[in-house]
């Protein structure tokens, strides 16, 4: 059996036993849900209508509706797209890096991490694909027999790669994510009394029974998908990077790129697993499960990344300079005091003084205080991304084609309506998805609960 | 047994708590008993080599897709961009495979993650036989909350007296006992 030393905070906290962890976790989903909930999802409703409606004037209209000129081609589009693809990230880090280094703190908060990767990067896909104008041929990104026209993709080209690694993230994390369900569906199936509700976790569960050849089979499978999805979680924002490092336009072309934007990726998706947990585990009165040892080991995390960050930031600026490269010197000079400064302040501030302040360990054990860097955070890395975006080539080599982005309503509405139809995602699956891994966490209930730690001495 | 031959006559001996459930499967197992099968809510660790379970090829399985999602990539690419139709993209051509594996390098792994995960992932269904629709064949609902049930039928052990395999089960530690006699087909 694994051994946890003593001195080790319980990682659930009170008197529980199996069957409290059950009664915690699906007593929400057989319950009614509360007022707050149905306010909650009809206010993430009207917004994602909102930004449905918006994509719908887009497609009819043409990408003319955006803000987007002849200079700049690239603007709150791809940076949404590298924004959620990043918050996707932390999902992925949780489930599969912590697993394969055994962190037991994963278990309270992967599967709701996982539920938010999947829901971040469906809207990080959707970019890409409204960005082509003519969606309806957002299938010749596929290699097809050139029966269309005359000839196959080009697999040169980063932006295929990016369709080959956004498609198996998305899939892969998807598969993980319900292996982990099914027992648990399982649990629930087991429990409900009501017949419709019992049919359709019935079907959810796939008929799952609990044998013991099929737990050791289960255990197997996650291992290898964890190990499967370790190299895939890096590829992915490495890939999403070379969309811009492989080009030759100042800014762009920095071979820092790849661990530069996967640690950026790591970092905005802990703030945004914070923002959602520590919202989740007050309505849900989870906070036995989702501890504030938890809420610590999150923001260590967000420490390291975000100093990560920093660092890359700070080496792209020295090493614009030393590159002697007056074209790259510029695209920073112009970053830091051109018309953009104002974004490039905002993404310092948030992102490598902020999370600075987790040094303090009465900052970093305070939840209103992380709340409020969590979302800081979130602003930062999107500034980040606007900011690598559209500085770079909105003053490109020939003077005279120099101009601003300024986003439409359309930007904007297509942006609030993606935070809109994630958090209604969300707010189902937090009322009908156990939130919590219960297969997982009664694993170590008598490890890491207080209750055995305290009868251990 | 002096009953007919074709009656399968199954135990369920439910148990509150994995250690027990482990324990007592270590001392009917020394005392020659077979155990069936075990249903819990999550995986005992150690069980396994106890009741007899082998350990599972899911691994090799995956590493197999893998390797054939690697191959199909790097042909399909060789096909795409070498054989079939061959560009000068940026004033790189598509020369040989070998002259172009560096930009090949992200959709094979790609491929072959997406097909090791799935190619396993299915196997790992139909293998457990869970699939949308399927029936659920634990004995006891209780089994996927807090409470761990041991399946002990008269297949495996023949010749063996039930009331007493009962009598040992109880000393044991099991809260529970079920006894069922199906008959056969």
């Amino acid at each position: 059996m694994h051994k946890e030393a003593a001195i080790r905070e319980p990682l659930i906290l009170g008197d529980k036993s199996y069957h409290d962890i059950t009664n915690d976790v699906v007593g929400p989903i057989e319950g009614k849900a509360s007022k707050t909930w149905y306010l909650l999802v009809s206010i993430a409703g009207l917004i994602s209508l909102w930004g449905l409606g918006c994509i719908v004037y887009l497609i009819a209209t043409g990408i003319g509706v955006w803000g987007l000129n002849k200079t700049v081609g690239w603007a709150w589009d791809i940076t949404n797209f590298v924004w959620w693809v990043g918050i996707g990230h932390a999902g992925t880090l949780i489930s599969a890096v912590l697993l394969l280094f055994r962190q037991k703190w994963r278990m309270a908060i992967n599967r709701s991490a996982e539920a938010m990767t999947i829901f971040a990067v469906m809207m990080a896909a959707l970019f890409p694909g409204i960005h082509m104008g003519r969606i309806w041929v957002a299938y010749w990104v596929l290699p097809l027999p050139n029966t269309f026209g005359s000839l196959w993709v080009n697999f040169n080209s980063p932006l295929l790669w990016d369709v080959f690694a956004i498609s198996t993230y998305f899939s892969v994390s998807l598969v993980f994510w319900y292996i982990g369900l099914i027992p648990d569906f399982a649990t629930i199936r087991d429990r409900m009394t009501k017949p419709l509700a019992k049919k359709i976790y019935g079907i959810l569960s796939f008929g799952w029974s609990g044998k013991a050849k099929n737990w050791t089979r289960f255990e197997e499978v996650s291992l290898v998908l964890a190990g499967l999805a370790t190299p895939l979680v890096f590829s992915v924002h490495s890939i999403v990077s070379f969309d811009f490092a492989t080009s030759v336009i100042p800014g762009w072309h920095t071979t820092i790129f790849p661990p530069y934007f996967v640690s950026g990726a790591v970092f905005s998706g802990f703030a945004m697993v914070l923002t959602l947990l520590l919202i989740m585990r007050k309505v849900m009165r989870l906070e036995n499960y989702i501890t504030i040892k938890h809420v610590e080991y999150m923001n260590i995390v967000i420490i390291v990344t975000g100093s990560i960050v920093g660092v890359a930031y700070i080496t792209e600026l020295f090493i614009s300079w030393y590159s002697g490269v007056e074209y790259e010197s510029y695209a920073f000079i112009n970053r830091f005091s051109g018309p953009y400064f104002w974004a490039y302040w905002a993404m310092m501030t948030c992102n490598v003084i902020s999370p600075q302040l987790f040094w303090f360990k009465k900052l970093r054990t305070n939840l209103t205080f992380t709340f409020i860097i969590s979302i800081v955070v979130n602003i930062g890395m999107w500034f980040e991304r606007f900011v690598i975006i559209v500085t770079s080539i909105h003053r490109d080599y020939v003077p005279s084609s120099w101009s601003m982005f300024y986003p439409t309503w359309v930007d904007i509405g297509i942006f609030i309506g993606t935070i809109g139809i994630f958090f209604t995602l969300f707010l189902l699956f937090a009322r009908f998805f156990p939130v919590l891994a219960l297969n997982e966490l009664k694993t170590i209930l008598k490890v890491s609960g207080e209750k055995y730690k305290k009868e251990d001495h | 047994m002096a009953k007919a031959p074709q009656m399968t006559h199954v135990v369920h001996a439910m148990f509150d708590d994995d250690h027990k459930l482990l324990d007592a499967a270590r001392n009917i197992v020394a005392k020659g008993v077979k155990v069936k099968d075990v249903y819990s809510p999550f995986p005992i660790h150690g069980l396994d080599p106890v009741i007899g379970v082998k350990r599972t090829r899911m691994a090799i399985v995956s590493f197999m897709f893998g390797m054939t999602g690697l191959s199909l990539a790097l042909l399909g690419m060789w096909y795409f961009m070498v054989y079939d139709w061959p560009m000068n993209i940026g004033g790189k051509p598509s020369f040989s495979l070998l002259e172009n594996l560096p930009a090949f390098v992200p959709v094979s792994f790609e491929f072959t993650v997406l097909c090791a995960a799935h190619g396993m992932a299915i196997t790992y269904l139909l293998r457990n036989g869970t699939l949308p629709g399927m029936p659920a064949v634990n004995p006891d609902p209780r089994t996927t909350d807090d409470k761990f049930v041991m399946e002990i039928t008269n297949v495996e052990n023949p010749g063996m007296d039930m009331a007493e395999l009962s009598d040992l089960l109880k000393e044991e530690g099991a809260i529970e006992i079920n006894q069922k006699s199906l008959s056969a087909k």
